[in-house]
């Protein structure tokens, strides 16, 4: 069998091992969904009505809550990652030769799955309370692309995290910054209606353009080719720093 | 090919200022059971680390079934079987579910039919289909062995496989170490447990400190210490002054009324000392030959008292 191969069958074990393990602790999807969708109630129902946005504000939220639920969902994987690196598993694929990296690509596979489950449900409920979009089908297809890249970049991310940490606690702690930012951009509120350093902030962090480009595409008036530019780049950055640190800290750590 | 399994040579290892082995030296023939014997912080788990690709010595080499540990990491992995010191099971899968993911790996013909047979051989049938979260610490271990055993490795590292474990589990683990042996696979153990390398090895290494200090069988190691002795219990006072003082050099114990008296414990001097007694018509009501047991050689050896020793 070619080393390729190889990989690929053993990336796959891992793949039914992650996925077995989030069927039998179905708490960790169910987090990740219940968090967003109750954002989306309170933000939708309570707070909504006080921000002024264009167009309805359930139309303005969505896109945000998208983002926030791949995010959110992140605590586990890294979790996860350290778990396997400090329980004795780890040595038992390490002296069994399973490819190299193939328990890594497990957790991201496993993880941006999860992602897009959770959009599906937040999308779904957000119809449920209003959500219409207007976009095409192109639209909807460049939207659910750029899910899957950043649920990709982050996983890599969170990977790396969960790789680096010391402790189990540590690793799920790593992952809050990447929970927090998004409500430190334009997911809620319109940027420029935020204090001048916050705003500031706001503009050039990597989420804005994400969920703007993905408010743009479901909105159905095209994002702006800065923004969809910018999301992209962050995207990739993401992924390309975190599969680099994974990479590097598991081969220091395995 | 050569006959031994496992070839060990100046074999060094240091965590920063502190050397862990100072250059061993072993070899384990094919089919045996070997077991490095020594107290926590010894360097057991190191020499089990080096040996199964997991850790990289400083100098030395160590070939296993023939292969480089370090050039050859591959095809070492390719026959050996590892079962760490914590058991390495997937606490989220099911007991079948981790011996399929170990028959998967190991790309298996048949694979449910090899899970299946190792569930019956462990007795782990009942609790195939639960989470191995809700396993007791034995039947953990014996998960944990199942899964090493996956695929038939020739060469089993077991580091402290019965640390921690029942005497009813510990016996059980010991019978199936004596079946593997049985079918050719070759053994090498740890242990802090001198009566376990006893019931098991065919050889013994005791490590102290990084380095062995006595190699051999287990009666080869009882013999390295003095102290067999043939000890004598007598009906009265009259039988003991008696024969106390027709053998010279002897302990005697008025309370029990026995004497203890020196011996190498062979036939001939066996014999001898019967004689003796019958010349001056001395009965003894018992008798019985005492030899040292490896928790004296590991006195002996290290001038320190054994764990198991210092724990009972």
């Amino acid at each position: 069998m070619s080393t390729l191969s190889t990989a690929f069958g053993d990336s796959a074990i891992m793949l039914r091992r992650n996925f077995r393990h989030t069927v039998r602790n179905p708490v960790t999807v169910f987090n990740a969904v219940l968090f967003p969708v109750v954002m989306m109630l309170m933000f939708v129902y309570v707070f909504g009505g006080a921000f002024k946005v264009q167009g309805r504000y359930v139309d303005y939220a969505v896109p945000g809550l998208i983002v926030m639920a791949i995010t959110y969902g992140l605590g586990p994987t890294a979790a996860a990652v350290n778990d396997d690196m400090t329980k004795g598993i780890i040595n038992r694929f390490k002296t069994m030769d399973v490819a190299r990296g193939a328990m890594l690509t497990g957790h991201v596979v496993s993880t941006t799955v999860r992602a897009l489950l959770a959009d599906a449900v937040i999308v779904g409920v957000g119809f449920a309370m209003g959500f219409r979009p207007h976009a095409s089908l192109l639209d909807w297809l460049a939207a659910i692309g750029l899910m899957l890249l950043l649920g990709f970049s982050v996983s890599w991310l969170t990977v790396a995290m969960g790789l680096a940490a010391k402790t189990v606690e540590s690793a799920g702690l790593a992952t809050v910054p990447l929970i927090m930012l998004p409500f430190l951009s334009s997911a809620f509120v319109p940027a420029d209606t935020m204090g001048t350093g916050v705003r500031q902030f706001a503009e050039y962090q990597p989420f804005t353009p994400i969920i703007e480009t993905l408010r743009g595409l479901l909105s159905g008036d095209h994002p702006s080719t800065g923004h969809a530019i910018a999301a992209v780049a962050w995207c990739v950055g993401f992924a390309l720093v975190g599969y680099v640190w994974a990479l590097s800290t598991f081969r220091k750590r395995a | 090919m050569t006959s031994s399994a496992i070839a060990v040579s100046g074999l060094r290892k240091a965590y920063g200022d502190k050397v862990v082995l100072d250059g061993i030296d072993f070899d384990v023939p094919a089919g045996s059971v070997f077991s490095m014997l020594g107290p926590n912080g010894a360097g057991k788990t190191t020499t089990v680390n080096i040996l199964t690709t997991l850790a990289k010595a400083d100098g030395g080499t160590a070939r296993v079934a023939g292969h480089d540990v370090v050039t050859e990491t591959g095809k070492v992995r390719g026959v050996i079987g590892v079962t760490g010191q914590f058991a390495a099971v997937d606490d989220l899968l099911t007991g079948r579910e981790n011996l399929r993911m170990m028959a998967d790996l190991k790309r298996l013909s048949s694979r449910d039919q090899v899970v299946t047979r190792l569930l019956e051989r462990f007795d782990l049938v009942d609790a195939a289909q639960k989470t191995a979260a809700t396993y007791s610490g034995g039947m953990r271990r014996k998960l944990d062995l199942a899964m090493t055993l996956v695929g038939d490795p020739r060469i089993i590292f077991l580091d402290e496989p019965t640390t921690g474990l029942d005497p009813r589990s510990r016996r059980t683990m010991w019978e199936i170490v004596r079946e593997l042996v049985a079918g050719g696979t070759t053994i090498f153990l740890t242990t802090q447990y001198l009566d376990e390398a006893d019931q098991l090895a065919d050889r013994i290494a005791v490590l102290d400190q990084g380095r062995i200090v006595a190699q051999g069988t287990p009666e080869e190691l009882k013999r390295q210490v003095p102290g067999t002795h043939v000890r004598l219990r007598f009906a009265g006072l009259g039988a003991l002054d008696a024969a106390s003082q027709i053998l010279v050099g002897a302990t005697r114990n008025d309370q029990d009324l026995t004497l203890q008296v020196p011996s190498d414990g062979r036939s001939k001097s066996l014999r001898a000392l019967l004689d003796k007694l019958d010349e001056h018509t001395i009965d003894a009501e018992e008798f019985s030959v005492h030899t040292p047991d490896l928790d004296d050689v590991f006195l002996a050896l290290t001038g320190r008292a054994s764990t198991e020793a210092i724990a009972s």
